[in-house]
């Protein structure tokens, strides 16, 4: 049960900090450069209209970082999210239920669509790329069915446009309202690291990247673990349709189908390898800031749509070419 | 390392080109539009109009939207980037009004008009709302299907959506004129295509099976109308009227063709010149009204080269 591929885990640690120092300071290079290019680039509101702009993306990124470590992929994080938030929209409107019933719905209700992928994978052999796009797509068309194709709103709660929007860090420190969206985000980013470095979950799930023939060899049940890690991303799922429904004030039915990319490009920016056994969650939460300060800081810099998708593009492939070059040299 | 250091630098030399060329116009009164959308050619034709008001007034000018209409929450994200520029006013076409509400109260709080334009925002916070009468223009258009098929006969609908207010607006206008003024006339079917060309020929070719008497077809938008055409394409259906909406290179090569018969005209051009110029007046506290109407039209092969119709048209 214990026994792991020692190779793994022990090449990990040193090329993990070094990919996350870069990308740390291409993340404080945009934002020394936006703020020298834009007087209204560093002030707290569009510095918190960033962070706000990361709450959802990052969620959805932890999630798809799980999957990616073990070597899958998870196509249905975004759709999976909307339809989490749909459903808490029919627990919490539509049948009346108080608010936290309507948080830990959403949050199972994602837990148990992460299973029934993890299951596809791993007991039914289904490519994860195949079985996620199929549940990205199913799941996309029951947020639909279910919610009659019309945004459910959450004006009968009126506490739930705090969960993403209201500001526990505000009430302590008014000058900074953090808003709790954000909040959620760093805490959860903080839970899925321990769980990655210091658990047997964790453990696992860089190991089934790595080799998952041998662990399967040396007596490890791997199919129970890679459907838990998946139920974990799914539940992960959940509170980004949490934190989405909140923002918005309602579920928005036909939203979610592209948002898996969003957060693919933010998980490989942070130096996650999509081939699997090598990642980590603060790589990833930096990605998704890099995304989202880009965004932001060359709309503010009045910068063309169609040029910020180009610049976009080639952010990505600049930080992951970079990431390879490291690596070979560090390898040679 | 030496890659990424060339990438940067020639990444940042390209942008400081682009601020210094910013901060000579930032004199200028500034007014951001964020909209529903960017690349369909309907909005491209709304920029075109605030471009022009732009040159036209000296002002400046910056437009956004998300790529699809159900990216509610990336709206907000460029709603909140361009309240960071602290704009002189701000154009808006929500995509879902209650979700904007906060945004929209920062930016009253901070003095800055807020111009609703195309389906406007369910508020009281906009000065005004530019926007088409899309309810008198789809009846407009249910005036002509019954001219065209003779007061008499099966017509259907394919239309974008359901929810949002045009999808709503453009089917209610047809059918309720056609209800009260042609009794004659049968509705056999209204479905929802999302606007997508592809699913929307599905649904037409289904139509025309399930109606092999079928006498007219309104598309309640581009994408739908450029479907239904499809389909009469593919499926070779001869004598069908065809009724489309909005403009767009194909639907007008349609029309020459023979394929469809006319169609309504926004004017998408008017909006974005009509939004533009309703906030600068707006900065400069003018009273405004309700509402403004940007205006329709009826056109086809017989009036889209006159000079005022081609004028709302775009490719």
């Amino acid at each position: 049960m214990t026994t792991l591929p020692a190779a793994t885990p022990a090449r990990k640690p040193a090329s993990g900090a070094q990919q996350k120092l870069l990308a740390f300071a291409s993340l404080i290079a945009l934002l020394v450069f936006f703020s020298l290019a834009s007087p209204n680039f560093l002030q707290t509101s569009n510095i918190l209209a960033i962070l706000q702009a990361t709450s959802v993306n990052g969620v959805l990124a932890i999630a798809a970082t799980l999957v990616i470590i073990t070597g899958g992929i998870d196509l249905s994080v975004g759709t999976l999210m909307t339809f989490c938030a749909v459903m808490a929209g029919v627990i919490l409107t539509n049948a009346g239920m108080p608010l936290p019933l309507g948080v830990l719905g959403a949050i199972a209700v994602g837990a148990i669509c992460g299973t029934i992928s993890g299951t596809l994978v791993a007991k039914m052999k289904i490519p994860p790329f195949i079985a996620t796009l199929g549940m990205m797509l199913i799941l996309k068309g029951l947020s639909l069915i279910i919610s009659g194709t019309k945004p459910i709103y959450f004006n009968d709660t009126p506490g739930f446009s705090e969960i993403s929007t209201g500001s526990l860090i505000g009430k302590v420190f008014p000058a900074v309202p953090v808003p709790n969206g954000v909040l959620i985000l760093f805490i959860l980013a903080l839970v899925i690291g321990y769980v990655l470095n210091r658990t047997v979950l964790g453990r696992y799930c860089f190991a089934l990247g790595s080799n998952e023939e041998a662990v399967r060899l040396s007596g490890v049940n791997t199919d129970a673990w890679k459907i838990a890690i998946y139920a974990l991303a799914g539940s992960i799922c959940g509170i980004a349709g949490l934190i989405i429904a909140s923002r918005l004030n309602s579920a928005q039915p036909a939203l979610g189908l592209g948002y898996e990319l969003d957060a693919i490009a933010a998980v490989v920016i942070g130096g996650t390898s999509l081939a699997g056994g090598r990642g980590s969650i603060l790589g990833t939460m930096i990605g998704a800031l890099i995304m989202a300060v880009l965004l932001n800081g060359l709309r503010v810099m009045s910068v063309a749509q169609e040029w910020q998708t180009v610049v976009t593009g080639a952010i990505i492939i600049a930080a992951v070419y970079a990431d390879m070059l490291r690596r070979r040299r560090a390898a040679s | 390392m030496f890659t990424r250091r060339t990438l940067l630098a020639a990444a940042s030399a390209t942008a400081l080109m682009l601020s210094a060329s910013l901060a000579s116009a930032q004199d200028k009164i500034y007014i951001p539009l964020v909209s529903k959308g960017f690349q369909h050619q309907f909005w491209q034709a709304v920029k075109a109009g605030a471009d022009q008001a732009a040159a036209e007034f000296g002002v400046e000018v910056t437009f956004e939207g998300p790529d699809t209409e159900a990216q509610v929450d990336k709206q907000m994200d460029m709603l909140a980037a361009a309240l960071a520029k602290k704009p002189a006013a701000l154009g808006f076409a929500a995509l879902d009004s209650q979700a904007a509400t906060p945004l929209l109260r920062q930016a009253q709080d901070a003095g800055i008009p807020v111009i609703a334009f195309d389906s406007g925002v369910d508020s009281d916070i906009p000065a005004t709302t530019v926007t088409t009468n899309n309810l008198a223009a789809a009846a407009l258009a249910a005036d002509k299907m019954a001219e065209l098929i003779g007061g008499a006969g099966k017509v259907a609908l394919v239309v974008h959506d359901q929810t949002s207010r045009t999808g709503i607006d453009r089917r209610d206008g047809f059918v309720n004129r056609v209800k009260e003024a042609y009794p004659n006339i049968e509705i056999v079917d209204i479905q929802y295509g999302g606007g997508d060309q592809l699913m929307s020929t599905e649904i037409t070719k289904a139509m025309l099976t399930a109606h092999p008497d079928m006498k007219g077809i309104f598309g309640a938008n581009e994408g739908s109308a450029l479907g239904v055409i499809n389909a009469v394409r593919e499926t070779n259906t001869q004598g069908l009227v065809v009724i489309g909406y909005d403009s767009g290179a194909a639907q007008k090569a349609a029309i020459k063709e023979g394929l469809m018969a006319g169609a309504i005209t926004q004017s998408p051009v008017g909006m974005g010149y009509e939004t533009v110029k309703a906030a600068i007046a707006a900065t400069k506290g003018e009273a405004l009204p309700k509402t403004i109407d940007s205006g329709f039209a009826w056109y086809d092969a017989s009036n889209m080269d006159a000079p005022e119709i081609a004028a709302v048209l775009y490719d």
